[in-house]
């Protein structure tokens, strides 16, 4: 019985669930990458080095009590609260219905990039007090020192991290049917709503976001390999021919 | 000979602990200098002070006839001139080989990639690591890695290189190597400011050799001064113990 349901189901609604599972998708994707993005900007503006005295300590000091409000405010809050006080909140501030993906993909990206900041912090704590070293000894100063020598390693060992921000993404947008986005659990929700098949519905949205989320992961795992880069190198027989090549 | 670097009753504290007293020393173009003493007696912090790694706490240090630690100066631009050979290597993880030598020429010293990659071959060549161009740091025994590291730093051109115990944490069939290419770069005129463990290579690359304990100059002179006939009764109790032991 249960089974030619979800085979009915699937056939009536799939264009339904398959446009689901895409915003579901869209939002996660772009949140994860501007919560990225918002983390890894964040995370170096709190490891600039603080000066021992002068204006731009105490502006400094200012930013970063600021930003650290900032942490800790949307990893102490749950998500769903947040958007209910971001959608309706905008609109009572501002008058206009903000949109209502806009206001999703914000809302993850803002979320996405607490969590994001913590852990790009730690990775830039984490790299080897050598590797700043050499480069200040090279007469590198901060901002180079991070762009050329702290931040790709930092990047590549958050790179796991981001990645499994990805997969929470998409199974916490499943929050964001409070302010009715049409992501994968809105429709389903509304789909149930008009068979009356809770069950049947829900469980079809659960394999996909099953499938959803093995499939990231196997991609980001390939990604990870590939970053390790190859294990072995060429010893040059001509050297000139490399330094050509280049 | 002209005097590259002078430095003029330096101290420095870590807390209230004093660990260089008053120091005054000085290195002329194209001299060898090998500072050796006990563990602890602040050969490494006078290094690092001098390339201004570490702040010093008071004193004068005097590059080409200017206080560098004047406000004004630019710590960066003097660094530059200053190459440095840490004990543990501290290659660039995220670079290989060619381009650890080639990352600080384009991005501090504005050369062209064409041009930094042909100065970085130069130097390659001379410390034998050329045909290793594309390797990256881990896949290279202790040695390599040294040797890669001089290279680095001697493509930048530095007016003096800046070696802390560069042989200390090889395996003893690599020390060899390094210290080669380090006799190797004496002979050449290279203006070397060596802290060493190893007193048979001081004996011979050094013009002068400075003795320290406990975060003074005790004693510096000739190589065979130094070892020969120290004139300080913790120079000798110093050379027994090391002597002995190796
Ligand atoms: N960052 C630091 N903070 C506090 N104390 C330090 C710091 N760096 C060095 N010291 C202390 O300063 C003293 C001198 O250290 P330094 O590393 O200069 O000695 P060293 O002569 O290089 O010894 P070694 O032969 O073991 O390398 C030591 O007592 C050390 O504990
Ligand atoms: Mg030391």
């Amino acid at each position: 019985m249960s089974f030619e349901w979800i085979v009915k189901i699937i056939s009536e609604n799939w264009p339904m669930f398959l446009r689901g599972a895409g915003m579901t998708l869209f939002i996660a994707l772009l949140g994860t990458i501007l919560g990225a993005i918002i983390g890894l900007l964040i995370g170096l503006i709190r490891t600039i080095p603080v000066p021992e005295r002068g204006a731009k300590r105490a502006i400094l000091k200012a930013v970063n009590a600021i930003l650290a409000t900032y942490i800790e405010f949307f990893r102490g809050t749950p998500m769903i609260v947040q958007a209910m006080v971001i959608y309706y909140g905008s609109a009572l501030a501002f008058g206009v219905d903000m949109d209502r993906i806009l206001a999703a993909v914000f809302v993850v990206s803002i979320n996405t990039g607490a969590y994001m900041a913590e852990i790009v912090r730690g990775g830039i704590i984490s790299i080897d007090k050598g590797q700043f070293e050499a480069a200040h000894a090279i007469g590198m100063n901060h901002v180079q020192t991070m762009m050329n020598v702290v931040l790709p390693q930092v990047i590549r060992n958050i790179l796991p991290a981001t990645g499994n921000q990805f997969v929470i993404n998409i199974k916490d947008t499943s929050v964001l049917n409070v302010i009715s986005v049409t992501e994968l659990y809105f429709t389903t929700k509304s789909i149930a709503g008009n068979n009356f098949r809770y069950f049947e519905s829900f469980f079809v949205a659960c394999v996909m976001y099953f499938i959803m989320t093995l499939i990231v992961t196997k991609i980001l795992r390939y990604f990870e390999r590939k970053l390790e880069g190859p294990d072995n190198y060429a010893v040059m027989a001509n050297p000139v021919q490399a330094e050509g090549k280049k | 000979m002209e005097t590259i670097i002078e430095i003029k009753h330096v101290n420095k504290y870590f807390g209230s602990h004093e660990v260089l007293k008053d120091i005054d020393f000085s290195v002329k173009k194209g001299e060898v200098v090998t500072i050796i003493g006990s563990s602890g007696s602040g050969k490494s912090t006078l290094l690092r002070c001098i390339n201004l790694l570490e702040k010093p706490s008071g004193g004068e240090i005097m590059y080409k006839g200017e206080n560098i630690l004047d406000e004004k100066h630019d710590i960066f631009t003097y660094r530059r001139k200053l190459g440095m050979v840490f004990q543990q290597f501290n290659l660039f993880n995220n670079h290989n080989v060619l381009s650890n030598c080639v990352v600080g020429q384009v991005k501090v010293l504005k050369r062209s990639k064409d041009e930094a990659e042909k100065v970085a071959m130069k130097y390659l060549k001379i410390v034998g690591m050329d045909k290793y161009v594309n390797a990256r740091p881990n896949q290279l025994s202790g040695g390599q890695k040294q040797r890669v590291a001089i290279a680095r730093a001697l493509s930048m051109e530095p007016d003096v290189m800046l070696f802390d115990e560069p042989t200390s944490a090889l395996d003893p069939e690599m020390v060899g190597e390094v210290l080669k290419v380090m006799k190797q770069l004496a002979e050449s005129g290279l203006t070397m400011l060596i802290v060493t463990h190893e007193m048979e290579f001081a004996k011979e690359v050094s013009d002068r050799v400075v003795f320290m304990d406990k975060g003074v100059i005790a004693e510096e002179g000739s190589p065979e001064q130094i070892f020969n006939h120290p004139t300080q009764e913790r120079t000798r109790e110093f050379l027994k113990r090391t002597l002995r032991s190796s």
